[in-house]
C-alpha cells in the first residue's frame, strides 16, 4: 500500500495515541485474560500418611503424590506437609521436615543396602535378602560364640554383650516397643536409641 | 474470559475501570506473626520454598544467621535477626519473619503501570500476575516495606502471594501451617486482631509495657500483622518502618500528574476534533503552490 507522507503521519499518530491511552489505563476492556490465582497443585493427588524420617519427635506428615493410583500412572511425590490430625505436631513441621521433599528426590539418597566386603575398599549395592541374611548369619555366629548364660556367682543372666544395636530415631511408641522386644529377647544389652538427629 | 469477570478483585493496577463489586460479602483474611513466640527456626522459609517450588541458588555464609542475606525472586519470606540491648543492658534477640505485608492500600499496586499486573482480592491478598508484569521495577519503588524483587532471568517481579492458591481453596498459607511454635497464625482479620489482643495483654503482664500490634494505618492497615514486644519502636526489628509511607513520588505521579496528563491528552483530542469540524484541514490550492514556487525561485536567485 503506497502511503503519502501525510497518511503515514496520520497512521503513526493514531497508533501512538492509542498506545498512550492504553498505557494510561484504558487498556483492559475486551482483552482476553487468564484467571489470576495459581491453580491448586494438590487437587487430585494421592494423600498418604507417614512419619517424618528425621528426629524422635516423629511428626506426622502427609505425602502428596501425582496420580490417583490408576494402574498406568506411576506415583511421584510432589509435596509433603504436616498432618493436622497427628497428635504430635498437629500439622506443623520444623525447617528440616518442611524440606522433606528434597530428601525424597535427592540424588545422594540411599535407596538400597550397601556392602563393603572384608578387606574391600568400595561399598557396593546389594539386595535386601543378601543384607538381611548376612546380618542374621553374623549375629547368630557371634551370639553362639559369646552368649553368657551365667555370671561368676552362678546366677542366670542370659547376656549377649559382644554385639550392640543402635535403633532408629523416628520410632513411634509401637515401633520402639517391638524393637525393644526383639533386641532384649536376644539377650542384647548394648542397646541405644538415636534420640536426635 | 476477561479477568475482570473474577469478582474477587477489588483493585487492579493501572486500570481506571472499577472491578465488579456485587459479591461484597467476603471476609478479609490476615496472617499474624507473633514475634515474641518466634524461635527463628526458619520452618516458614522452608515450607514457603517447598510449596511455591522455589529453590534459590545456594549462597555463602556471611557471618549472620540470616540465610540468604536478602529477599529475592525465589526468596519470598526471610527470617531477619536483630540483636538489641535493652534499657536494662540485657540482650534481646529480635527475630522477624520478613515478607509482603499485603497492605490494604498497596503502594506496589498504585505505582504499577502494567494493567492487571498487580491485583488485590476481596479477601485482602495482594498478588502479582506474572504474565502481565513488564519488569519495570515501579513496584519496588512503590513498596513502603522494600519487598518485591525483580528476577534477573525473566525480568518479572516476585513476592509472597500469601499462598493465594492455598487460601483460594480454603487452606492456610504454607508458612502458617509449618510454624512449630504457633508464632504465625492465620484467620479472618477480626479474629487475628482479637488473638493479638490476648497476646499483647499477656506480654504486658510479663513486663513488656510497650507490647502492641503492628497494623500500620499509614497504608490502610495490613493483612500481615505483627505482635511486637516493642511496638513503640518497630525499627528495632531489622528496620521495620515506624511509619510506612508510599513514596511521595508515586503519590504525586499517580495522584496528580497522571490524571492531569490524561485530561491534557483528552483536551488535545477534543480541541483537534472541533478544529477539524469548524475550520477543517489546511487545503493547499494551485495558487498556493505557484506562490511557493515563486518564493523559492526568488530565494535561489538571491543566493546565487
Amino acid at each position: 500500500m503506497p502511503l503519502t507522507r501525510r497518511e503515514f503521519l496520520k497512521v503513526t499518530g493514531v497508533g501512538l495515541a492509542a498506545g498512550s491511552l492504553g498505557m494510561l489505563g484504558f487498556g483492559a476492556s475486551g482483552v482476553a485474560q487468564a484467571a489470576a490465582v495459581r491453580p491448586f497443585k494438590l487437587a487430585h493427588t494421592t494423600e498418604t500418611r507417614n512419619t517424618c524420617t528425621y528426629c524422635s519427635v516423629a511428626c506426622g506428615i502427609l505425602i502428596y503424590s501425582m496420580g490417583d493410583r490408576a494402574k498406568n500412572a506411576l506415583s511421584n511425590i510432589i509435596h509433603i506437609e504436616g498432618d493436622p490430625d497427628h497428635p504430635v505436631n498437629r500439622g506443623t513441621l520444623c525447617p528440616k521436615g518442611s524440606a522433606l521433599l528434597d530428601i525424597v528426590h535427592a540424588p545422594t539418597r540411599l535407596k538400597a543396602p550397601r556392602y563393603r566386603k572384608p578387606g574391600g575398599t568400595e561399598f557396593e549395592e546389594v539386595s535386601w535378602d543378601f543384607a538381611l541374611d548376612r546380618i542374621a548369619r553374623l549375629m547368630k555366629e557371634d551370639r553362639d560364640k559369646h552368649f553368657i548364660t551365667q555370671n561368676a556367682a552362678g546366677t542366670t543372666v542370659n547376656r549377649w554383650t559382644s554385639t550392640g544395636m543402635l535403633a532408629a530415631s523416628a520410632s513411634s511408641n509401637e515401633t520402639a516397643y517391638l524393637t525393644w522386644k526383639v533386641a532384649r529377647s536376644l539377650g542384647m544389652v548394648v542397646f541405644d536409641n538415636q534420640a536426635r538427629v | 474470559m476477561s479477568d475482570m469477570q473474577s469478582q474477587d478483585y477489588v483493585r487492579r493496577s493501572a486500570t481506571t475501570m472499577t472491578p465488579p463489586k456485587a459479591r461484597s460479602h467476603e471476609d478479609q483474611v490476615a496472617k499474624l506473626i507473633d514475634v515474641s513466640r518466634c524461635i527463628g527456626c526458619k520452618a516458614c522459609q522452608s515450607a514457603c520454598m517447598e510449596w511455591n517450588n522455589l529453590r534459590p541458588e545456594i549462597g555463602h555464609f556471611e557471618g549472620s544467621y540470616e540465610n540468604p542475606m536478602d529477599l529475592g525472586p525465589s526468596v519470598w519470606t526471610l527470617m531477619k535477626f536483630a540483636e538489641y540491648e535493652n534499657e536494662q543492658g540485657n540482650l534481646e534477640w529480635l527475630i522477624r519473619k520478613d515478607g509482603c505485608m499485603h497492605c490494604e492500600d498497596p503502594g506496589c499496586l498504585k505505582a504499577c503501570p502494567a494493567p492487571g499486573a498487580i491485583v488485590q482480592y476481596a479477601n485482602g491478598i495482594v498478588d502479582f500476575i506474572s504474565d502481565k508484569c513488564i519488569g519495570c521495577g515501579y513496584c519496588v519503588k512503590g513498596c513502603p516495606f522494600d519487598i518485591p524483587r525483580i528476577s534477573k532471568t525473566d525480568h518479572k517481579s516476585y513476592k509472597c502471594t500469601l499462598c493465594s492458591d492455598r487460601v483460594a481453596v480454603g487452606l492456610e498459607p504454607a508458612c502458617v501451617k509449618a510454624c512449630p511454635t504457633g508464632a504465625i497464625m492465620f484467620g479472618s482479620k477480626t479474629d487475628m486482631t482479637n488473638w493479638a489482643g490476648e497476646r499483647i495483654e499477656d506480654l504486658k503482664s510479663r513486663g513488656f509495657a510497650k507490647a502492641g500490634l503492628y497494623d500500620p494505618p499509614e497504608v490502610g492497615g495490613t493483612h500481615v500483622m505483627y505482635v511486637l514486644h516493642h511496638a513503640d519502636k518497630p525499627s528495632l526489628y531489622s528496620g521495620l518502618p515506624d511509619k510506612p509511607r508510599i513514596s511521595p513520588v508515586v503519590e504525586l505521579w499517580k495522584g496528580i500528574i497522571k490524571p492531569l496528563a490524561v485530561i491534557g491528552i483528552a483536551m488535545a483530542a477534543v480541541g483537534a476534533f472541533f478544529h477539524w469540524t469548524t475550520i477543517g484541514p489546511n487545503e493547499v490550492t494551485e495558487a498556493d503552490e505557484a506562490e511557493a514556487d515563486r518564493v523559492l525561485r526568488e530565494k535561489e536567485e538571491e543566493s546565487t
